[in-house]
């Protein structure tokens, strides 16, 4: 391929209603038109959280802004530590902090923590198994300006990494819920956030997010969609579509990622008779897809498999629902896949 | 107890008190070279370069407590420098925080002294240092947390001369002028050896004090084989009244004290024949003697 590949003219594209689709910016949220929302829930449940917990301080690389962490800066000015545009040494300082007896909430964005901090977050955090929070905005595929801000791979990176605890919320209600229970757990932990006015749904289903724990949001007797982030409220609005064709989808939200709730895995996916499709917002190698095939062979259950992420690429820039679309992890994308497997 | 000030560097203990600091330096050499022949090899020239320093470090400025290597008053010192471990466990058994017999399990399996200094494994090892360019930011949220508890500990780190080639140094560097880090001293070990050859010949850090400074830190450039030159230089360090932070300069001889192994080049990584170590401890314990009977400076 061409190092100009893609670098030949184009005509303006328009979008179903003959609107103008534009790149979605870091600061577009991922939420629908219709869908009901919550603003910045990470950074509201850090200044509830720090109201009891005066050893919790926040700590970014010049974006705060952009990960929602400005909310405990302005409630707690002298408890956020601004280290400039600079994740290696961003890193190494709340280890440094965690050693003094604090308890670090760092927020960069995923690919600059995963990619450019990975040596500082692995020697100065997880080996010595330091009680620092890694917080990142922009996880897998949440923003059209390509590559460079696409952290497609970044549980991949994590997942090979000793002692880190890897979550991966879906909603406004989880990213609230699972601020304070990683801040009840002692350790390194590495949390993907959406940030902005982030989508609320799990509320509808009576859900509550325990660390280390997968949960059947909804059941189903011909799929088992087993999800983890945003994945998670595209199979349940799947489902809900699928439904309408007699196709009745069960949802298994995986928000751990690391460790993996492998007890609750195996029974589900043991049940029989069910499709198994793994969904999530982040390449097909080394996430959570492979994370579930590698549970499943290791103990014997075979059933019926599939994936849905990510493919093993530099994914293009442009409108946040045109790429979504384009890889397959919009809800219409999902429907379309599960059927062409049934 | 905490260790005493003062030149002398006295302090109690076993080793006793009122020992001068030129008899740390030679005990933390020996103590160095004892290890280095347990394995055979190993970073030796490093460790009797470094061994002044230390000498002044701990048995002059730092304030520590042996039998309890975590007080929470204790002087930090961070070794960003991993594999000068060697070093460091010398004078950490001169300061009674290591016991001395441990020193022959050095490298081995199962030791608390592995050839890279490592957190989790030694007492008084602050950090796991090795992957080079790690300790100065590590040093940075050390003393971000110090201040926020309004605790008056120093943060000294030891990098290498190698390690002002990693950008993070750097980094680092920068953000601790910002944050007007008084209470860290960094000292540099300016030996110009690294793994590939001269430093300074691998990627020159020349002006070296200029680039601390225009990073808005306070600088001292010092022999580092020189006992009261470093003590001069780590007073004016801690007792400065301005708030920035303080990096020591020092510029060491690699193998100080062992004559032949000075000579040899390419001393990164010492091999050392057998009956040369007896040769080389001898050479430091003649020194030594002679050094005492001119009445020692």
């Amino acid at each position: 391929m061409s190092r100009l590949s893609k670098y030949t003219p184009r005509k303006v594209q328009l979008g179903p209603n003959g609107e103008r689709l534009k790149t979605s910016a870091m600061i577009a949220s991922i939420a629908g038109v219709d869908q009901r929302t919550a603003p910045a829930p990470f950074g509201h449940a850090l200044v509830e959280l720090a109201k009891s917990r005066p050893e919790i301080v926040g700590m970014t690389a010049d974006l705060s802004k952009y990960t929602d962490l400005f909310v405990f800066a302005k409630a707690y000015p002298e408890r956020f530590y601004q280290m400039g545009m600079a994740e290696g040494v961003l890193m190494s300082a709340a280890a440094g902090m965690a050693r003094e007896g604090f308890t670090p909430f760092v927020t960069t964005y995923a690919v600059f923590a995963a990619r450019r901090a990975y040596d500082f977050i692995c020697m100065a955090i997880a080996e010595e198994n330091l009680d620092v929070k890694i917080c990142c905005a922009l996880p897998g595929l949440t923003t059209g300006y390509g590559p460079s801000h696409q952290a497609t791979e970044d549980i991949a990176i994590f997942r090979g990494l000793p002692n880190m605890t890897i979550i991966d919320p879906c909603d406004a209600l989880e990213i609230e819920q699972a601020t304070h229970a990683i801040a009840a757990y002692k350790g390194p932990v590495y949390m993907r956030l959406l940030r902005g006015n982030v989508p609320l749904v799990l509320d509808e289903y009576g859900y509550t997010f325990e660390l280390g724990k997968a949960k059947v949001v909804r059941d189903g007797r011909d799929v088992l969609v087993i999800s983890s982030g945003l994945m998670t409220m595209r199979a349940l609005e799947a489902a809900k579509a699928l439904s309408a064709d007699n196709v009745d989808v069960a949802v298994l939200h995986v928000p751990t990622i690391k460790p993996l709730d492998t007890e609750t895995i195996l029974r589900e996916a043991g049940k029989g008779g069910r499709l198994v499709v793994v969904a999530e917002n982040h390449t097909v190698v080394g996430g959570l897809g492979e994370a579930v095939a590698g549970t499943l062979l290791r103990a014997g259950v075979a059933p019926k498999f599939r994936q849905i992420g990510l493919p093993d690429e530099f994914l293009d820039a442009g409108a946040l629902p045109t790429l979504h679309d384009r890889y397959g992890i919009s809800t219409g994308a999902v429907i379309r896949q599960i059927k062409g497997w049934l | 107890m905490s260790h005493q000030n003062g030149i002398s560097g006295g302090r109690h203990g076993a080793h006793g008190v009122n020992v001068s600091l030129e008899e740390r330096a030679y005990r933390i050499r020996r103590l160095a070279l004892r290890m280095g022949e347990v394995q055979g090899q190993g970073y030796i020239a490093q460790a009797l370069g470094v061994a002044d320093v230390l000498a002044v470090a701990y048995f002059h400025a730092m304030t520590y407590r042996p039998k309890d290597p975590e007080w929470e008053g204790r002087d930090r010192f961070l070794l960003s420098i991993g594999h000068y471990a060697i070093a460091l466990y010398s004078a950490l058994i001169e300061a009674e925080i290591l016991p001395e017999d441990e020193l022959e399990t050095y490298g081995g399996d199962d030791s608390r002294l592995p050839m890279s200094g490592m957190a989790a494994y030694t007492p008084g090892m602050e950090i796991t240092g090795g992957s080079l360019g790690h300790g100065l930011g590590i040093a940075i949220g050390f003393c971000l947390g110090l201040k926020a508890k309004k605790n008056p500990a120093f943060v000294y780190n030891l990098c290498s001369d190698g390690e002002l080639d990693e950008g993070s140094t750097w980094e680092a560097a920068l953000s601790a002028g910002s944050h007007k880090l008084d209470n860290l001293i960094a000292i540099v070990d300016v030996n110009q050896m690294q793994a590939d050859g001269p430093s300074t010949a691998i990627s020159n850090f020349e002006p070296l004090g200029p680039k601390f400074e225009a990073f808005g830190w306070y600088v001292e450039r010092v022999d580092g084989n020189d006992i009261p030159a470093l003590v001069a230089a780590f007073d004016r360090a801690r007792n400065l009244k301005e708030a920035r932070p303080r990096v020591i300069i020092c510029d060491t001889k690699m193998a100080k004290g062992v004559p032949f192994l000075e000579a040899r080049e390419r001393n990164h990584f010492l091999r050392v024949e057998a009956e040369e170590w007896a040769e080389a401890l001898d050479i430091l314990d003649k020194a030594r003697a002679v050094a005492l009977q001119q009445g020692e400076a």
